[in-house]
């Protein structure tokens, strides 16, 4: 039997933690105690770095993009429940984490029960809600995996957002639902009126949920997702019926993605059809693909790096878009397990103690290919300007140069280097393999 | 005599207008080892199929320890105590070796559907799969994804995921095809010692491999059984020599 997919090759069973930790020759306990540390080292390090952010961007629109950033990480690991781990592709799975949105707007509204409850357990109810709408659609979606799946997700997911538009008493219609998050429960004399307090409950709710997550994957219903997930029939021979491990993981990312909606409504205090529609789903799908789906943190990378480069580049160029499409598309044919998949590729060549031969290799290669890539997006954007600027608007600036976009000469020096850049990365391409083998092969080592 | 741990009776299937298993009357008693033998579309693989659930019976019934399977799903009659293995070897090639036969304990120990439970906490299922992976000899390859695993090694390893959960009615699906002699050798004396005292239910293409194991060869030929009884005994039979061994040597020659 062959490996089909490249992402599995390395599943989350097979990460040396979890290795070490079965070993069969019984670790003493002081072993024990320094393995757990290892394996939370990971969660330590990350809830540091998450509580101490903010005191080093303290700009409120720094802080703004981190929650974003968070919000996306907890729908995003949520979607991995059903893609990576489950084998389920989803199309319409905005409509648990909007619809988890939209109860909390509407908790948010009823003024005498918000005002009794404290706003950080808000995200539990929009949990509930999202968990609430996937038992009943999971009820019969889950019957099959693959296509049928896929299709009835989408089919409830335009369902959904088209409902947005009848149901206005829910959805609120074009306007969306807003609310007031200030008029909560005070939490310890906190009212959250300002963006850091709003940055700390979304990231100690971040935190809890990830945990919470990657524990399910190793749960008995867990460890059989992912085995339904690779072969069906045979877990069905196990004793477990697919459909039910499928409902349950679909049942759990609906709680999932529901609290992070509830943390959408806290951070933005307000709800729109935009949160459920399809576009809204496909940018998870893109975001956890683009992290990895074979890893449990891919989805986390890949949050952070799209939402970089909605937030940050959009401010540099209008289209941002055309160069997330760019990134995706290159993931999806060059490196199917993703980022995260990108990162893990290394640590063969690290436990073999040889990651430094390729550091060279990967100068002389990326650099030339980075700046040529840069040259064809400077040749992107003189084309947009040139066609879409104003009349008579012939000036533009591009990487701290201000030039006529109307003249021959930069054309000439942006193709030039975009082929200089490239050439070079395709000539330098055969020694970075070599390196790469010899990096990967076991002995001789210089 | 007490219940027997399967019985069929008048067990039928048709495909269309075919016809593939065509009455079939088979009862198998506690901790035997019963072998069906036959040539190749004689129906085995559908028999089987049609014991666990994977195809539903046009006529006839299938009962395990007196009990009517009739409409429950694989994973039902997974739970009573039956468990199969696949003539393609049918394994979860992306985890690894370890994992394939834990998850294969899971039900069995009771864990069901459980989401408050860490399967890395628990020795028992540690345990269990390390003891398993030792009886088919795999504990070298604990580690690797399954995947990887030479062919022999992963039949036995099909042959461990079938007997981790403790079914004490087993049923294999040609566990020696496509193997070299030894490799035959080797599986046919690892299912004779994870099998003892459990009913086995072997479906084989070749006589030679079931002779010393078997307690009754039933030679299935056209979905019908054409003799059932102790080796020496089929072996000996005109009417099997006739059908099968005749059709075997024909092919051969």
């Amino acid at each position: 039997m062959s490996n089909f997919d490249p992402n599995t090759d390395m599943p989350r069973g097979a990460r040396p933690e979890e290795q070490i930790t079965t070993d069969p020759s019984k670790p003493s306990e002081r072993m024990q105690f320094r393995l757990m540390l290892f394996n939370l080292a990971p969660w330590i390090i990350a809830s540091l770095v998450l509580l101490l952010l903010p005191a080093v961007f303290t700009n409120n629109s720094t802080i703004t993009i981190m929650n974003q950033m968070m919000i996306t990480i907890v729908f995003a690991l949520a979607y991995n429940m059903l893609l990576g781990q489950g084998g389920m592709l989803s199309f319409g799975h905005a409509v648990y984490a909007g619809v988890g949105g939209f109860a909390c707007m509407h908790i948010m509204n009823t003024s005498d029960f918000f005002s009794s409850i404290p706003l950080v357990i808000l995200p539990f109810f929009g949990g509930l809600f999202g968990m609430g709408l996937a038992m009943i659609v999971g009820s019969f979606s889950t019957r099959s995996a693959g296509t049928v799946f896929a299709m009835i997700s989408l089919g409830v997911g335009e369902l959904i957002a088209a409902s947005s538009v009848i149901i206005v008493a829910f959805f609120g219609g074009e306007g969306g639902v807003s609310g007031n998050r200030t008029d909560a429960l005070p939490f310890f004399g906190n009212e959250f009126l300002q963006q850091i307090n709003v940055y700390y409950l979304i990231a100690v709710w971040t935190i809890i949920s990830a945990a919470l997550m990657f524990l399910w994957s190793r749960t008995p219903v867990g460890r059989m997702a992912n085995a339904v997930r690779d072969n069906p029939e045979r877990a069905e021979f196990l004793g477990y019926s697919a459909r039910w491990v499928r409902f349950y993981s679909f049942v759990a990312s609906g709680f999932f993605a529901g609290v992070s909606g509830g943390l959408f409504a806290i951070n933005y205090e307000i709800l729109t059809e935009e949160n459920l529609n399809t576009a809204s789903s496909g940018v998870i799908l893109l975001v956890t693909f683009l992290g990895g789906v074979g890893f449990f943190f891919g989805p986390i990378i890949g949050a952070v790096v799209f939402t970089l480069v909605q937030t940050v580049l959009s401010l540099q160029t209008e289209l941002w878009a055309f160069y997330a499409g760019s990134l995706f598309l290159a993931t999806v044919m060059f490196f199917p397990g993703g980022l995260a998949g990108l990162i893990m590729m290394h640590v063969p060549a690290f436990k073999l103690g040889k990651s430094k031969l390729l550091i060279i290799p990967y100068v002389k290669t990326l650099v030339p290919a980075a700046i040529g890539i840069l040259a064809v997006c400077a040749l992107v954007e003189m084309t947009f300007h040139y066609r879409h600027a104003a009349t008579g608007d012939h000036e533009m600036t591009l990487f701290w140069t201000t030039f006529d976009s109307h003249t021959v000469l930069p054309w000439l020096v942006a193709a030039a280097i975009a082929a200089v850049g490239l050439g070079i990365a395709r000539a330098t391409a055969p020694s970075l393999k070599e390196a790469w083998n010899e990096a990967n092969t076991r002995g001789a080592a210089s | 005599m007490s219940v027997p741990a399967l019985e069929l009776t008048g067990l039928k299937k048709s495909f269309g207008k075919a016809e593939i298993i065509r009455g079939i009357d088979l009862s198998i008693g506690k901790a035997e080892r019963h072998a069906i033998i036959g040539p190749n579309g004689a129906g085995k693989s559908t028999l089987f199929n049609l014991i666990t659930a994977r195809f539903a019976p046009t006529a006839g019934t299938v009962k395990l320890h007196g009990e009517d399977l009739a409409g429950l799903e694989p994973y039902q009659i997974n739970r009573k105590g039956l468990s199969r293995s696949f003539q393609i070897t049918n394994i979860f090639p992306a985890m690894t070796v370890f994992e394939n036969v834990r998850c294969a304990l899971l039900w069995a120990q009771g864990y069901k559907y459980s989401f408050w439970n860490l399967v890395n906490r628990s020795s028992a299922l540690t345990e269990g799969a390390d003891e398993i992976l030792d009886q088919i000899n795999l504990l070298g390859r604990r580690n690797l994804p399954a995947g990887t695993l030479s062919y022999a090694e992963q039949r036995a390893l099909e042959i461990g995921i079938t007997i981790a959960g403790g079914a004490n009615v087993i049923m294999l699906d040609e566990p020696t095809a496509g193997m070299s002699n030894t490799e035959t050798d080797y599986i046919m004396d690892l299912i004779m010692r994870v099998t003892e005292g459990k009913t086995l239910i072997m479906v084989e293409h070749d006589m030679g491999v079931v002779f010393g194991l078997a307690d009754r060869i039933s030679v299935l030929v056209y979905g019908e059984i054409l003799a059932t009884g102790k080796p020496e005994d089929v072996r000996a039979d005109r009417k099997v020599q006739e059908a099968y061994l005749g059709a075997a040597l024909e092919a051969e020659h």
